[in-house]
């Protein structure tokens, strides 16, 4: 019984790993624009489909083609805030779900051109010989994921904490006008924060697609679950969402293992629910009051 | 009365079009998706335009709807009324018991929330095999017949459905002029303001929750026996999103908006059908661009050309 | 103002769909289809286009059927039963195709069984749902192996091997359920328990947590139904967790995309699937030889490694036209007939027997029990 919650658990870390990258990719656009970015779970598809691209098609050594890739999709980015967000500021909420909803399905449609329907997979890092804790079972390709994940969420950490350009940007997401004001160029910041999701979104591709396979519509439901993590954890706060993300997949992990694998997704999400009943803004998130 | 010239307008063009295009496939067939869309855009406008509270799961209420009427009838034999009503009823149910918790949520841990429960309506569609028929869905189901008058041709669909929506516009019409929706624009406006005013708000949105349910319920109900055939991937969260979507591309806060949107989201994929490989990638860059230049939906970005032209016109005149 | 505008929205809405009207029933024959091209089910909906699409060009570049040419209409239905039902209406109301050959999925298939019937046009499915065939419709025929054969093969072979408990372990799609329904209705007949019976959703990612439940089982094999990348996932996790039990998965992976997705991990991985995987691997004297070494030959010229998914729009095409070609007519209701009583048709799924009680018409014999030995297929009986 030991062992298989063991097991569980590994499991729930690794898939809650993938998850709390996408979360937090959406919880920082968010917390620099105000934007929720549904295309987030694209940049992750994007990622891993054109490193598979650029190193089993062209032939490039699979580090060169993921930063290759990387760069790339860090470019789709910086558009997408250019030429779909940054076009349509002072627009609603809503108005802007739909706006990142269509650049969603519009980079679907992009992939779908360039690689066909195919699934792709990717070879693991590091072979693919499981390591044994007891009588649970570990890949090399989940520490991968899981270190990754953990240097990403550190580095995004010390970015907005310690960094002139990152408490700029948690600046202008407070009070854009004072954030003008004072000098920050704000225009630049947000350039800097859809950068940084885009990045986390491609390396979050590039580190699970060996396990996980990819397809041009794999992003879908990264980006779903991503999103529930970011809401489960709290919008406000990017560590939150980390955890967020974690918790989602160590819930899913246990509920599949103890309850019912048919049911996993729909007790997450009962979970989910009844956290926001109790704490509308989330598990970390701050109670915000209407300004009136 | 003016408030409701656009709608006769409206109901002349129901009554024209299939006379003008008889037995017209896009009259008669896509023009019913329309309008049954048109139906649950309206009813989900009705929330989200004039009670400001966004909702990515009205798919699941179409869905129980749907179900409740499909289940009974091949099931156990009911007759289709009764059925229908047993579907509005445990709507009505779910959505007045969850709508209170779910609304006191804001912004997008609303969003989240209503997201979150259409995704487990439609996990239960697809999980309780024996009796929904799983993923492969429920077939067999009977027609609707009024008075002896049985409902088996598309032209007949049309008149059934578009009148349908005919009523469920004027009645929403109705309700946004009357106090209670002048209470729901003070809602959208501002929650903190109108509850200075004297304005229960849990209770007025816990109700157009309710309401807008109920009428996504009808149109589920009146889906099931159209199409005689009802599976789960009709009600996922990706055509609540669909729904969001003919709502603010048609112009929040505006019935005829939600309208335009439903018409032109499902005639769009009918069109571009014909680009084949290019339909996915021209479809999202058509959403992506109106709501850029547009983002007031259509209906409004329209309505401001038209005064401009107009205003052109005059000072022409007048010169 | 506000009539103006009304009046002007809805103009535009309207006019703008009112293309042109339909186009008159001429000398060509119209073979209609719908197809899940895009979507989950994709890589069977794909083929299956790929097929019809060099079909029809081949079969016009010979002087047609009869010498009328032939006009293929797709739609593609993403795999949603909605979109089919739709797509169904427009095929039979405004492009008025002679016959229909589509329905990649069990969903979409089943969704617009009421519509064929009621319009009354032949309709064949490559769906794999026994459902669509049992009870027979007068309209609806099929060409693929039912889910029902799959689970019986492979019942058949544990049997053979002397196993009596099974774990299953199936996706949440139409295929996979309806697959896991006939598996716990046949596995009786076979001496067979079922010790476990997981699932996981169509994106999931990792299958550890129900194959971690499954080893704690006294299962002395796991069986798989799903399609996608599911199998691959579940493969790979079998042997990362050193699960050492015989592993079967259904025809939903009978594609080369399955033993390159999971690697050494499909060694040992059994199958049923269709003689088409295993072409270069059949006597010549089998009857079905010509026929799939020329399918085979064309479609990888063109496309790439075959799967037999393209192969089920092959059969289903050529079946449709053998029976215009013997009714000498479109009439709906004379090529219907000329369907079912279709004898003999030497396909790439097998050998075709219609009757008026079987519109399959495919014995067990159809599928063979395929082994991945060394990253390729082999025959094990």
């Amino acid at each position: 019984m030991f062992d298989q919650i063991l097991q569980f658990i590994l499991t729930g870390i690794t898939v809650g790993a993938t998850y709390a990258l996408v979360a937090l990719g959406f919880a920082i656009i968010y917390n620099a624009s105000d934007v929720v970015n549904f295309s987030q779970g694209e940049f992750v598809m994007l990622g891993a489909m054109s490193t598979i691209a650029l190193s089993a098609g062209n032939g490039l050594p699979l580090w060169l083609a993921a930063a290759c890739s990387v760069a790339m999709v860090i470019c789709v980015g910086l558009m997408l805030q250019r030429f779909a967000i940054a076009p349509a500021r002072g627009a609603s909420v809503v108005t802007t779900i739909i706006i990142t909803i269509g650049a969603s399905i519009f980079l679907r449609g992009l992939a779908l051109l360039l690689w066909g329907k195919d699934i792709f997979g990717m070879p693991h890092f590091s072979g693919e010989v499981p390591l044994r804790i007891g009588e649970a079972t570990l890949l090399p390709q989940n520490l991968w994921v899981m270190g990754g994940a953990s240097v990403l969420v550190l580095g995004v950490h010390y970015f907005f904490n310690h960094t002139t350009h990152g408490k700029a940007i948690l600046a202008c997401s407070c009070n854009r006008t004072a954030a003008h004001l004072v000098g920050i160029n704000v225009g630049m910041m947000m350039l800097i924060a859809y950068g940084l999701s885009a990045l986390l979104g491609s390396l979050a591709g590039i580190l699970v697609a060996p396990i996980t396979f990819t397809s041009y519509d794999a992003g879908v439901m990264l980006g779903l679950k991503g999103f529930s993590a970011a809401i489960l954890g709290g919008m406000g706060n990017p560590m939150g969402a980390v955890a967020g993300g974690l918790l989602l997949g160590l819930i899913e992990s246990l509920a599949a293992g103890l309850i019912s694998s048919g049911y996993k997704d729909a007790i997450g999400f009962v979970i989910l629910l009844l956290v926001l009943f109790f704490r509308p803004s989330g598990l970390f998130g701050k109670a915000s009051a209407e300004r009136v | 009365m003016s408030h409701l010239r656009g709608f006769y307008l409206l109901v002349a063009a129901a009554l024209l079009l299939p006379l003008i295009f008889p037995d017209n496939y896009y009259v008669t067939v896509v023009g019913v998706t329309a309008a049954l869309h048109a139906i649950l855009a309206v009813s989900l406008n009705l929330l989200m335009g004039y009670a400001g509270q966004i909702s990515l799961g009205h798919a699941g209420f179409f869905g129980i709807g749907a179900y409740a009427s499909a289940i009974l009838t091949t099931r156990y034999g009911w007759n289709p009324w009764p059925a229908m009503l047993f579907g509005l009823v445990l709507t009505g149910v779910v959505a007045f018991t969850l709508g209170r918790p779910i609304l006191r949520l804001k912004g997008h841990y609303l969003a989240m929330a209503t997201l979150g429960l259409g995704i487990i309506i439609n996990i239960l569609l697809v999980q309780t095999g024996s009796l929904t028929g799983g993923p492969d869905g429920l077939g067999g189901i009977p027609t609707l017949s009024l008075f002896g008058w049985a409902v088996d041709s598309d032209l007949r669909w049309y008149t059934v459905i578009v009148s349908v929506l005919l009523a469920v516009v004027w009645l929403v019409l109705n309700i946004i002029n009357s106090r209670s929706g002048r209470a729901l624009r003070a809602l959208h406006g501002s929650e903190v303001a109108a509850e200075m005013m004297g304005i229960n708000t849990t209770t007025t949105k816990t109700g157009v929750f309710v309401l807008a349910a109920l009428i996504a319920s009808l149109a589920g109900s009146l889906f099931a026996h159209q199409q005689a055939f009802v599976s789960p991937d009709s009600f996922s969260f990706f055509f609540s999103i669909e729904l969001v979507t003919m709502v603010v591309l048609g112009g929040m806060a505006s019935t005829y908006g939600a309208i335009m949107g439903a018409i032109i989201l499902t005639f769009l994929p009918e069109l571009l059908v014909v680009f084949e490989d290019f339909e996915v990638l021209i479809f999202g860059a058509i959403l992506m661009s109106m709501m850029i230049f547009l983002p007031q939906g259509l209906f409004v970005g329209m309505q401001k050309l038209w005064r401009r032209v107009a205003t052109e016109e005059s000072r022409r005149g007048a010169a | 103002m506000n009539i103006r505008k009304t009046a002007c929205a809805l103009a535009i809405g309207t006019l703008l769909s009112l293309g042109a009207g339909q186009s008159l029933a001429g000398d060509t024959i119209k073979v209609g289809t719908f197809l899940a091209v895009t979507g989950g089910a994709s890589f069977l909906g794909d083929p299956e286009l790929k097929t019809l699409q060099m079909y029809v060009d081949e079969v016009n570049a010979a002087g047609g059927v009869d010498g009328k040419m032939v006009e293929l209409i797709h739609y593609d239905t993403g795999g949603n039963a909605k979109e089919a039902v739709n797509f169904v209406k427009r095929l039979i109301q405004k492009d008025r195709v002679d016959v229909i050959v589509g329905g990649t999925t069990s969903g979409t298939s089943i969704a617009v069984m009421p519509l064929v019937a009621s319009s009354g046009i032949p309709f064949i499915s490559l769906a794999g749902s026994v459902k669509i065939v049992q009870p027979v419709q007068k309209w609806t025929f099929k060409v693929p192996h039912t889910d029902a054969m799959a689970a019986a093969k492979i019942f058949g072979d544990m049997q053979r091997r002397g196993i009596t408990r099974v774990a299953l372990i199936s996706g949440s799609g139409g295929f996979d359920k309806s697959g896991r329904e006939q598996s716990i209705q046949l596995a009786p007949q076979f001496g067979i328990t079922l010790v476990a019976d997981e699932s996981y959703g169509a994106q999931d990612t990792d299958m550890t947590t129900q194959l971690t439940k499954i080893r704690d089982t006294d299962a002395q094999a796991i069986l798989n139904f799903g399609f996608g990348t599911g199998p691959a996932i579940v493969t790979k996790n079998v042997r990362q967790l050193g699960i050492d039990l015989p592993l079967y998965q259904s025809h939903g992976v009978a594609s080369k995309k399955f033993i390159e997705l999971a690697g050494d991990a499909a060694e040992g991985v059994r199958l049923p699937a269709a003689a088409l995987l295993v072409t270069d691997q059949l006597p010549d004297s089998d009857p079905q030889k010509a026929v799939l070494t020329a399918y085979k030959a064309k479609y990888e010229a063109a496309h790439g490694p075959v799967s037999t998914f393209g192969g089920h729009a092959y059969d289903g095409f050529y079946i449709a036209l053998e029976a215009i070609d013997r009714a000498n007519s479109t009439d709906k209701a004379k090529v219907r007939d000329e369907i079912e009583k279709t004898k003999g048709f030497v396909g790439t799924g097998g050998i075709y027997n219609m009757t008026q009680s079987d519109h399959l018409g495919l014995g067990m014999d159809a599928f063979k029990m395929l082994e991945i030995r060394n990253g390729d297929w082999t025959i094990v009986q």
